[in-house]
């Protein structure tokens, strides 16, 4: 019933998406200002020192972390008006488990968060990084964003279900986005954090998002089954959070 | 799924929202094939009832059946057996029609092969089938509650719960709901249990009434019945002030005021 349930909730998604594209591009704005002002500046002035790698091809995979995350962070603020609109109260009354519903709305959250790789992707291939096209790699790209904006939509929709307003989650939302973003691997390696801040980016999923799509897409080593396992567990965690509180919510 | 004559079984159910009772200690039958009015003021606890029945609450005290399933440990059985419509205008403004009503006979299990026709179906008996295709978002009140309706009823439910359907909707959009309920209930021999404001429509559309005042049943029978206990000439509305001490005028914050201006509002700002 699972994946049915998902690829339901994907489908609607898509079809959403093909009524209305502008999303798409409004979306892909923030990455294509990423990667074209801040990394072709930082490129330039080489502040940050990655060694024999280029400096855009370190900070892509990041930005791709960082896009999906940005998609999936404030997620929760459309279940909450799922809510509002009485949308939720319909979804949870079909015959349907709470963690499919769930799954199936950070799934959906996914494929808004692929649409903005693919942008991303062709951006930086334009820019000249070195991007590594073999399929396999990409299939694990695709993984682990799927992972990644899981775990994010997840923790946004937990949220929402402690915080029950739009109007709470709203700020919680902005207030912990760029701490993740910040503290982690997405724009400077481990080693040039202070201590207190490494620590933090050890236990952000980000990090390992960023890690093991550095590796995927530009052959920067990681240890990949570690950082797949830290995703998976991290996401199911979430999922399973998210789908307690789900029925909170609707009262 | 074995389905008995009794849609709706519920006795000694109460719910309580911290020290607020909301429903208090209260017996509600519905057979199969009925139409059930469930009446009261704001805060008189149909909503809550409803919201227990569909599984949306939990039973807190009190056993609660739908077609002989126990609603605290068959959830997912007696969702497959219900249709709901909330109060609340609700459906996805970004997709079509008949992609609204799709995606609830996905989540419903309508068999691939029978889907199309089924949601056409539906969408044919809402007389929503040439505007099927387009955004739902460009559908006036009365079209959204139909097409809401299509997605209740694209499973085929045993029961059907609309929870003040009509409400926000101008008079013509009103019977159109109604009267496309009344086929359905015909059509497919389905129990309808429904919240309304409106006695007229009450009066009209159901074959029995249970009149709620704060979390207690205070009234049932037939309309006529009802109306008769207090003389000729008496109407439905007579029926509810009588039990009620005109609590529409004496309804207070407490008692859902500012939830339902609130929910009105939004309504109507979804209707434009």
């Amino acid at each position: 019933m699972l994946p049915s349930r998902v690829l339901t909730f994907c489908v609607v998604e898509m079809q959403k998406l093909r009524h209305d594209r502008t999303e798409l591009v409004t979306r892909s704005i923030q990455p294509i200002l990423w990667l074209v002002i801040f990394g072709q500046t930082f490129s330039r002035i080489h502040a940050i020192p990655t060694g024999s790698q280029p400096y855009l091809d370190y900070m892509a995979p990041g930005i791709i972390a960082q896009s999906g995350m940005f998609i999936a962070i404030f997620y929760g603020i459309q279940i909450i008006w799922e809510r509002d609109a009485g949308i939720l109260a319909k979804l949870l009354v079909t015959p349907t488990p709470r963690i499919a519903l769930v799954a199936g709305k950070s799934f959906a959250a996914t494929v808004r968060a692929l649409a903005q790789v693919l942008v991303v992707l062709v951006v930086a291939a334009m820019l000249g990084v070195h991007l590594r096209y073999n399929p396999l790699h990409l299939l694990g790209v695709v993984l682990v964003v799927t992972l990644g904006t899981a775990f994010f939509s997840c923790l946004s929709m937990t949220i929402a279900g402690l915080v029950r307003s739009r109007d709470r989650l709203m700020g919680i939302g902005q207030a912990i986005t760029m701490p993740l973003f910040f503290a982690s691997n997405a724009l400077y390696p481990l080693a040039l954090m202070p201590t207190w801040l490494r620590v933090l980016s050890n236990i952000n999923p980000l990090s390992y998002e960023v890690g093991a799509l550095r590796d995927l897409l530009v052959g920067s080593p990681s240890n990949l089954l570690r950082d797949f396992a830290v995703l998976l567990l991290a996401a199911g965690a979430m999922m399973y959070a998210a789908s307690r509180l789900l029925d909170r919510l609707a009262r | 799924m074995s389905v008995t004559a009794i849609a709706v079984d519920c006795r000694g159910l109460t719910h309580r929202f911290g020290d607020q009772v909301a429903v208090d200690d209260l017996d509600l039958r519905v057979e199969h094939g009925q139409i059930v009015g469930l009446l009261g003021p704001n805060g008189a606890g149909k909503t809550t009832t409803i919201r227990v029945l569909n599984t949306l609450l939990p039973v807190q005290q009190g056993h609660v059946e739908v077609f002989g399933h126990d609603v605290a440990h068959a959830s997912i059985t007696v969702r497959r057996l219900i249709g709901y419509v909330p109060q609340q205008l609700s459906i996805e403004a970004a997709l079509t029609g008949r992609e609204n009503v799709g995606l609830f006979a996905r989540l419903f299990d309508v068999p691939r092969r029978q889907r199309s026709a089924r949601v056409d179906e539906v969408l044919a008996a809402m007389d929503l089938s040439e505007s099927a295709d387009r955004l739902a978002g460009t559908y006036s009140g009365g079209m959204i509650r139909r097409l809401e309706l299509a997605q209740a009823l694209v499973n085929r439910p045993a029961l059907l719960i609309l929870d003040e359907p009509t409400v926000g909707l101008d008079p013509v959009a009103r019977d159109g709901v109604w009267d496309r309920v009344r086929h359905m209930r015909d059509e497919y021999g389905m129990s309808v249990l429904l919240t309304t404001h409106y006695m007229q429509e009450a009066d009209e559309l159901c074959d029995r009434i249970v009149l709620l005042h704060r979390g207690r049943l205070r009234a049932e029978g037939q309309p006529q019945q009802l109306k008769s206990v207090l003389g000729p000439e008496a109407s439905l509305d007579d029926v509810f002030r009588h039990y009620t001490g005109d609590s529409l005028s004496q309804s207070t914050e407490s008692e859902g005021g500012i939830a339902s201006v609130r929910t009105i509002r939004r309504t109507a700002r979804r209707v434009g």
